[in-house]
């Protein structure tokens, strides 16, 4: 069967080997970072280190493709959007105003306002890498016993490994139910007009809602009668100890996060300024 | 003998539910006993089930009347959590009963909710896998599995917690004859256990007496109907009042005019007595003439060299050639994941075959997109609720029309006329969360006929429903079919609808075309047979022991007195 995007792949590489909970730590901590910073410098290490762990987790562009060029839309208009809103913006932050060329209306092209999007660009090149990284070496489960390892409740974790268990089998659902309307002829493909497309996905989405709530109420029913939910607490066969690897990454995420943020407030604004 | 479960005059009645589920119940099974109960749809017998594992009341809440005890314990007091350290439930939904990300998690979740240690767990776990014979599979994902595979690692995951009673909630429900043979293999290996219970819930009562069992509880219409030994009950006329099948060898000697007694062990064919029986079997045998097979019609559809594969260099199917004849019905046979859905999805074009050609009288259809096949080829999903997608009847019927811009007049009496065949049409502004499975069922196929295709293509059209509801749709296409002339074929591992309601099985087995011909030399063939996980039928097992020397021109003679029977029976 052709591979499903964005799931956990079984491989032999060290990123694989940590437990989930350093690499969710390394995960939270290094998202925090680049969410906070606008550290030209600081981004660009970040980049650079996300490039690396992305390469050495050995994530192939067939499970990540699609959902890296669907981000690489988003922040398109993303940047296209700031850029209508707040043409501004980065002179506003950066306290001058160095025009290239005037555009229309008050719209000028500014070297701080490029600057400033440039940096938020860096954000999201430097996330996205490294939530690929999280998903597709991790097994889910393991994931579950994570969360609850840094005390999110094991119901939740469970409910969202439990997601990640059935992605496949709804998208095996979507695909057949999909073939089977479009035989029945509801067009899905790209001779139909957008509007009729948006009405037609409603008649795939009807019955995989209810043929996934039968399968809800199977999977409540089995899960009650082999005890989940009785204690308090529960163990997990997929959790793994903690190993002089996972405790090296915390410290250096750790470690790496605090220079990180220190040096990008160190003169009382998250802005690195080139133009002064 | 000790008693492990015990109901006296015990009434159920569901919260949303006016009548009573379960009438007076008076049941007692004893430890180590192998119990199976069988029943129709709606008879109880689920309910009862629940009642024994503590779904019912603690999840399907309702009013219990009269006393009744689990291990010795009023279930009350002991919650669903302390019901499940006695009863082990194994679902008949095999992939929903799998909540672990792999095999291992899985057989694991009973010891995780109890929070055992891991090291201790993988022990157990690894002890398990051994038993039910998965060792190999523990890292493996559910989707890699296949069913047989996953019923057995349901299996380890409720005996890991050791319970004294196993409970299996219609364990051939989702599997192919010849895993379901092998299912019943390992459930009777497992009561061989340390004084285990075995409860089995099933209505495929052939299948579940592949292996000796000690009680037969037959439940109807809320009421325990009878409970005796096998051998008693297939003496009396209980099943057939029931609507429940009986196996197919005992059928054949009512058929030939014999009455079975319990003195010759009716429990199996294998070992059951029938010297008593053969001169009149023989009798009978040789009084039947065959008609004359039909002659062969136009071409509908022909396959032809067809190869498909998804991955470079494992074939999925490979040299495929047959042709489907105007109005026939036809099935095609293999076990699961042997190509009979990939089959069907190149020919809907949902999929563009390697090599090879698809005709439709005579026509490439290469060229043709999928609604342009869907329009002259129809598909009926195994799920109904795979396929509705609207509230109302008469909307869902009409869906094909409306979206091809027929007009609205037209499309009122066609699909007027189409309800009308398929009996909805007094349902026709009922909206169909109200119907039952079946008649949704029905809606679906009507959905598809309301195009006037050339060709219907159904995809297990019987799966998981009971005697009653398999002749009531089994009948109704036959109608369709002989009415309407419309070609009918059916993806199917179910033998009964191969034997009794189709001329002709295309079977195909790891991809390959293993045979075209007649169900009954199909089923009376051991290699083609077992390469399709199909089993041998009863009939031909009869038919040796009888010393009929054409087993397979029997089971022929069978299925056409058969027919003749059912024909009557329906007018």
């Amino acid at each position: 069967m052709s591979s499903r995007v964005l799931s956990y792949e079984e491989k032999e590489t060290w990123i694989h080997d940590l437990s989930g909970v350093s690499k969710l730590i390394f995960f939270l901590l290094w998202s925090i970072t680049a969410m906070l910073s606008y550290d030209t410098r600081i981004l660009l290490i970040m980049i650079v280190g996300s490039l690396i762990i992305y390469k050495m987790s050995k994530t192939e562009w067939r499970q990540v493709g699609t959902v890296f060029k669907f981000i690489l839309f988003f922040l398109t208009v993303n940047l296209i959007a700031i850029f209508f809103f707040s043409p501004y913006q980065g002179t506003l932050i950066y306290g001058t105003k160095t025009v290239i060329c005037h555009l229309f209306g008050n719209y000028d092209v500014t070297k701080e306002q490029l600057f400033y999007e440039l940096n938020v660009m860096m954000k999201y090149l430097t996330v996205v890498p490294s939530v690929f990284m999280f998903i597709t070496t991790t097994n889910p489960s393991e994931f579950a016993a994570s969360l609850n390892k840094i005390g999110v409740s094991y119901k939740a974790g469970y409910a969202l490994a439990l997601t990640l268990r059935y992605i496949p089998d709804v998208q095996d659902d979507f695909k057949k139910i999909k073939n089977a309307q479009e035989a029945r002829g509801i067009d899905m493909s790209g001779k139909a007009t957008f509007r009729k497309r948006i009405k037609n996905v409603t008649a795939i989405i009807f019955p995989l809602v209810f043929s996934s709530m039968d399968r809800i109420d199977v999977i409540a029913n089995a899960m009650e009668l082999r005890g989940f939910g009785k204690n308090k607490k529960r163990t997990w066969y997929s959790a793994r100890p903690l190993k002089a690897g996972d405790y090296g990454v915390i410290i250096f995420a750790v470690v790496f996060c605090t220079i990180a943020l220190f040096i990008t407030f160190k003169d009382g604004s998250r802005f690195y300024n080139p133009f002064n | 003998m000790e008693p492990i479960i015990e109901f006296k005059d015990f009434t159920f009645k569901y919260r949303s539910q006016t009548e009573p589920t379960l009438k007076h119940i008076n049941l007692t099974i004893n430890k180590g006993e192998k119990i199976l109960i069988v029943g129709p749809s709606g008879s109880g017998k689920s309910t009862l089930a629940h009642c024994i594992n503590g779904l019912v009341p603690f999840s399907y809440s309702g009013e219990i009347d009269g006393e009744y005890y689990v291990g010795g314990k009023n279930p009350k007091d002991l919650g669903i959590f302390g019901l499940s350290k006695i009863v082990g439930t194994v679902l008949q939904d095999t992939d929903g009963q799998f909540v672990g990300l792999t095999v291992a998690e899985d057989i694991a979740f009973v010891l995780e909710n109890d929070c055992v240690d891991l090291q201790k767990m993988k022990d157990k776990v690894a002890e398990l896998a051994g038993k039910v014979e998965i060792k190999k599979l523990l890292t493996n994902a559910p989707g890699e599995l296949s069913g047989g595979q996953k019923q057995r690692v349901s299996m380890a995951g409720v005996m890991i917690d050791d319970v004294d009673v196993l409970l299996f909630d219609e364990p051939l429900a989702n599997l192919d004859p010849a895993t379901g043979k092998t299912a019943i293999e390992l459930i009777d290996e497992l009561s061989k256990d340390n004084d285990r219970t075995i409860i089995i819930i099933e209505h495929r009562l052939e299948d579940a007496l592949w292996r000796d069992v000690d009680r037969i509880i037959v439940v109807g219409d809320g009421e325990i109907i009878a409970d005796t030994t096998p051998d008693e009950l297939l003496c009396e006329d209980i099943l057939e009042r029931e609507g429940i099948r009986e196996p197919l060898y005992i059928t054949a000697l009512k058929h030939a005019g014999c009455k079975v007694t319990s003195d010759t062990h009716p429990m199996h064919i294998e070992s059951m007595d029938i010297s008593g029986y053969s001169d009149t079997v023989n009798k009978w045998f040789k009084k039947i003439t065959l008609p004359e097979p039909k002659e062969k019609t136009k071409k509908v559809l022909e396959i032809k060299d067809l190869d498909f594969e998804y991955n470079k260099g494992t074939p999925v199917l490979k040299d495929i050639n047959f042709d489907i004849y105007e109005g026939e019905m036809l099935s095609i046979v293999g076990k699961n994941g042997a190509g009979k859905s990939t089959l069907s999805n190149l020919i809907c074009g949902f999929i563009k075959p390697d090599r090879g050609q698809i005709k439709l009288y005579g026509e490439d259809i290469s060229g043709l997109s999928v609604k342009e096949r869907g329009e002259r080829i129809g598909l009926v999903m195994q799920n109904p609720n795979q396929m509705i997608s609207k509230a109302m009847i008469y909307d869902e019927v009409a869906l094909g029309l409306t979206v091809r811009g027929v007009p609205e007049e037209e499309i009122k009496e066609r699909v007027y006329e189409t309800l009308k065949i398929c009996g909805l049409y007094p349902f026709r502004n009922w909206p169909i969360s109200a119907l039952s499975f079946g008649q949704k069922k029905r809606v679906t196929i009507a959905s598809i006929l309301v195009m006037n295709p050339e060709i219907i293509i159904l995809d297990e059209p019987t799966a998981g429903q009971d005697y009653r509801h398999y002749t009531e749709i089994m009948e109704f296409l036959k109608r369709i079919n002989s009415e309407r002339g419309i070609t009918i074929a059916m993806i199917t591992h179910d033998m009964h609808l191969m034997l009794e309601y189709t001329d002709r099985a295309v079977v195909i087995a790891d991809g390959v075309l293993l045979a075209d011909t007649t169900p009954a030399d199909v089923l009376t063939d051991e290699t083609v047979s077992a390469k399709a996980y199909l089993k041998k039928t009863s009939l031909y097992d009869l038919a040796v022991k009888s010393g009929i020397d054409e087993p397979t021109k029997f089971v022929e003679c069978f299925i056409y007195e058969d027919r003749l029977k059912r024909e009557e029976a329906v007018n």
